[in-house]
């Protein structure tokens, strides 16, 4: 799935210019808006071809601009990617800026997830810099009467290795013009550095958008103004999905100071039925208001589904056999009946919410036919054309404006606050600006949705794990986001959500598997599905880690040894360049590099302690980043409270851009992930959700939080995603350390004392 | 009316005595840096100093911060260089940075009043404030470390 979604980035088959019209006016460097420009840079650019996605641009001053089209939602990523152009430019860092550009179809397919951004734009980034570089050094031997092949880059400036004669980008881009077109295949030719020469690429430069943030300055979507705007804010639905607005009784807002009324709006794009919206000058009168009128709602068709009822359908359906097959490998109907153990268990994962600190939000504004939205989105691509569907309007004029995010997490996939935004500001004739509250932010989210999902194994004589069945029951977000990504069965019998599959695929040598995916249609309608960081690999390596924990045991091994003599680089887990070389032992040595240096199996722990371990490949098995994780978990014999004291983590990421971003990123996913199975819980009732706030959601905190020993692993291999990993790796190593400590195992989330204290009676 | 007295600056407000100070600092005075978590005072995001003291300002109303010496993050240091501040940047504790205001002004103020405090009073001073990105290993450290400049200073 990666690759068909990276062909959709675009813009991979054309000729890369870098050039400058007139000297002195700067340098830019990207693609041709056409393929194939003849006349080169400087002609395309003044024929004005040229503009369009440009990658790099650079003063005179030699100031180079890297143009970030991800999102920033804290994890660093334009310090990543223009630590790759700065690596082959050869640029002084002190020289680089980044920026986040307005969205436009240039770009290509602009989407923030996956942990695809350094994984997908490393190679591209670093070609930018070489291509740019070879021009600076090709015009500056020519600016020094000496051959480009005698001078070398470095530090912004290009010298002549037999005289010491040199001229800086400065004065080389201010000199002259530069007209140099690289072709598709002189692109590919380009010599990279290769791990071990790089100089800045593997170096922890600070982060780019840290200093605005630590002084105030740094501006979030909830941050815009714009001149005459009014304040909106949603009248709160009395269910999830599927109410609409009736009629308003605003009467006791009209005498609110600053309201200037509420609004009733349909919502053609099927993102909510409709709203009603409350207009006002200020946001508090806005927040009164709201509060104020009273909305007759038509309930919609969800109106008393709850939590039990989405996790029965998920039963039936994966009892009555639905779904299609995503995994088909070897014969497991013949290994089930050979097997010498047979060991089954069913796992369930919660509702999920993101939980960003900043709320949804969007200021809209209409100006000379272009509609401008003013937030922090993460696909601007889907989520601009979904806003122009609600308008009426062609996808072209509207445009999205890039903000620092309050995290993200996959929520700002989503065009929900862009929405009712934009529609309210039509209906009021004015911008305006429309901030989730808090309660709106948990209840109204496109929640993780709740999974079921049942493994059964056989194990042979020799005690070997050979046959796998596995069911996945969820929502599938795919179909609700971008049906075209939905993929064909292994069977070929119809279409399943590979984004809510993902995972089970995983890189042990299990010669008899088979996965099916199924579709929650319950939880699809009443809970309408997202995608939340680390997404399915958060669900299947949950129930595949838990159950090899639950295998080992059933056999007498060791579950470290079990999952370490599964793992060979041989057949289909052999890995092939660039993204899964190395195969299976890279995960082998994860597994090795967080055992040892947790102690496990010869750390001596106190009474009711005991270590757990779980290794995935997230986040897809075409672009996995090895992970695994020692939990430390002491559990009160008690109460079954468990209490995480340390996680023991080892990652292999091939090649670290910048080191301490990617600990930082390992350090928060561990706790976003601990959180997630130990505290965090959504439910539904009547078609609602049933937590609201802080006062019933409640996410780790500081004093809770446990020591993490991150542990990056580094081969020079391709860059891998780092941002969500951990994630997935966390809950099964505590609910195997649980296990270990007390002997209760938990199958679903969230692992409360309760659920422990019921598990060790059982034991 | 009323007059609010933020960072050393005077603000004639012009809005009902009841609304909420978080309100008036960010969507009326557009001093962002002081950000809208919760509403409900359980994440910190919106704290801010009241005569020194750190405080939720989404709990409080106008009427409540007239004659106050108020301070937000804006105003931490003139050139924001607060050893908070410092410590932030040094070890690169901020990811999205959206709590980190709060986190900041909670951190100042308490070290205002314990100058040198045990990790366990650190973890009990910040556990109001929440940090979805969960930097939270790192600003302990912070905390230690702007204690120590502060002594060192």
């Amino acid at each position: 799935m990666t690759k068909h979604m990276k062909d959709l980035g675009g813009a991979t088959r054309r000729d890369v210019l870098v050039g400058s019209a007139v000297a002195g006016t700067g340098l830019v460097v990207g693609y041709s808006v056409l393929p194939h420009v003849t006349g080169g840079a400087r002609e395309a650019l003044a024929a004005g071809n040229f503009e369009p996605s440009l990658f790099l641009t650079m003063e005179p001053s030699g100031i180079a601009t890297v143009h970030i089209t991800k999102t920033e939602m804290g994890q660093h990523v334009g310090t990543a990617l223009a630590q790759a152009v700065a690596e082959e430019l050869e640029i002084d860092w002190n020289d680089v800026r980044i920026d986040y550009p307005d969205s436009h179809e240039k770009w290509g397919l602009m989407i923030t997830g996956g942990s695809w951004s350094v994984n997908w734009t490393f190679d591209r980034n670093s070609r930018i810099g070489a291509a740019a570089r070879m021009a600076l050094v090709e015009a500056g031997a020519n600016m020094l009467g000496v051959p480009a092949s005698e001078c070398t880059a470095a530090n912004s400036t290009v010298t002549h290795t037999g005289t010491g004669q040199s001229a800086t980008y400065s004065e080389i881009i201010s000199g002259g013009p530069i007209d140099r077109t690289f072709s598709e295949d002189e692109m590919k030719a380009i010599e990279l550095k290769k791990f071990g020469e790089y100089k800045l690429v593997g170096t922890s430069v600070p982060a780019l958008d840290i200093p605005a943030k630590i002084n105030g300055t740094a501006r979030y979507g909830i941050d815009v103004f714009v001149p005459n705007m009014a304040y909106g804010r949603i009248v709160t639905w009395p269910t999830r999905w599927g109410a609409m607005p009736k009629s308003v009784d605003d009467s006791a807002a009209s005498g609110i100071d600053g309201y200037i009324g509420t609004e009733i709006i349909e919502d053609p794009t099927g993102v909510q039925r409709g709203y009603a919206i409350v207009l006002a000058e200020s946001i508090w009168a806005a927040e009164k208001a709201a509060d104020a009128v009273s909305v007759d709602w038509d309930l919609g068709p969800n109106a008393s589904v709850s939590t039990a009822d989405i996790l029965a359908y998920a039963k039936k359906a994966t009892a009555d056999g639905e779904g299609f097959a995503w995994v088909i490998d070897g014969d497991t109907d013949a290994g089930m009946s050979g097997a010498a153990t047979v060991v089954e268990a069913e796992y369930e994962t919660s509702i999920g919410y993101h939980g960003m600190m900043e709320p949804m939000n969007c200021v809209a504004m209409e100006q000379d036919g272009v509609w401008h939205l003013f937030t922090a989105c993460q696909w601007s691509t889907r989520c601009t054309a979904m806003t122009a569907e609600a308008l009426g309007v062609e996808p072209a004029n509207v445009v999205h404006h890039q903000q620092y995010a309050g995290t993200g997490f996959g929520r700002r996939l989503e065009p929900d606050a862009m929405i009712p935004a934009a529609l309210a500001a039509k209906a009021a004739g004015r911008p305006v600006k429309l901030v989730f509250t808090r309660e709106q932010d948990v209840m109204f989210d496109f929640h993780q949705s709740l999974t079921y999902q049942t493994v059964k194994g056989g194990i042979n004589v020799a005690g070997d794990l050979d046959t796998m069945v596995h069911t996945v029951c969820s929502a599938w977000a795919t179909k609700r986001q971008a049906p075209g990504f939905l993929a064909e069965s292994v069977d070929k019998k119809g279409k399943i959500d590979p984004f809510s599959t993902n995972g089970s695929d995983h890189w042990y040598n299990i010669p008899n598997q088979y996965v099916r995916s199924i579709e929650n249609v319950v939880g699809q309608s009443a809970t309408p599905p997202g995608q939340l960081r680390a997404v399915a690999p958060t669900w299947t390596m949950w129930a595949v880690e838990s159950f090899l924990d639950e295998a080992a045991h059933a056999v007498g091994r060791d579950p470290l040894e079990f999952r370490t003599s599964l793992l060979k680089a041989v057949g289909k887990n052999a890995g092939t360049p660039p993204n899964t070389v190395g195969g299976s032992e890279r995960l082998r040595n994860a597994l090795l590099v967080a055992a040892g240096r947790a102690g496990y199996g010869v750390k001596p722990l106190p009474a009711n302690t005991a270590q757990g371990i779980a290794s995935v490949t997230s986040q897809e098995r075409g672009s996995p980043t090895w992970t695994a994780c020692v939990a430390e978990v002491h559990v009160d014999p008690e109460s079954g409270e468990p209490t995480v004291r340390k996680l023991s983590i080892a990652m292999d990421v091939g090649t670290a851009v910048n080191p301490d971003g990617v600990i930082a990123q390992i350090q928060g996913s561990a706790i976003y992930g601990t959180s997630r199975v130990l505290y965090e819980n959504i439910t539904m009732k009547d078609g609602s959700i049933e937590q609201s706030n802080l006062d019933t959601w409640t996410p780790m905190r500081i004093n809770q939080a446990p020591e993490i020993d991150v542990n990056i692993i580094q081969n020079g291999h391709y860059p891998a995603g780092t941002g969500e990993p951990v994630v997935t790796v966390v809950g099964p190593a505590i609910a195997n350390a649980i296990h270990a400590a007390v002997g209760a195992r938990v199958r679903s989330w969230p692992i409360t004392a309760e659920k422990v204290k019921a598990a060790m009676t059982e034991a | 009316m009323a007059v609010l007295n933020i960072n050393g600056v005077s603000h004639v407000v012009d809005a009902p005595g009841d609304t909420k100070l978080l309100w008036v600092i960010r969507e009326g005075l557009r001093l962002t840096g002081t950000k809208f978590g919760c509403g409900i005072g359980l994440c910190g995001a919106c704290t801010v100093h009241l005569n020194g003291e750190a405080v939720r300002s989404c709990q409080l109303q106008l009427s409540d911060a007239e004659g106050a010496t108020i301070t937000t993050i804006e105003g931490l240091d003139p050139k924001g260089q607060h050893p908070v501040q410092k410590a932030w940047l040094e070890l690169q504790i901020p990811q999205c940075g959206y709590c980190q205001s709060g986190q900041m002004m909670n951190a100042a103020a308490f070290l205002e009043s314990n100058s040198s405090p045990s990790d366990a009073e650190i973890l009990d001073a910040m556990q109001g404030n929440i940090c979805r990105c969960s930097t939270y290993a790192r600003i302990k450290q912070g905390v230690r470390r702007a204690a120590q400049m502060m002594q060192e200073a």
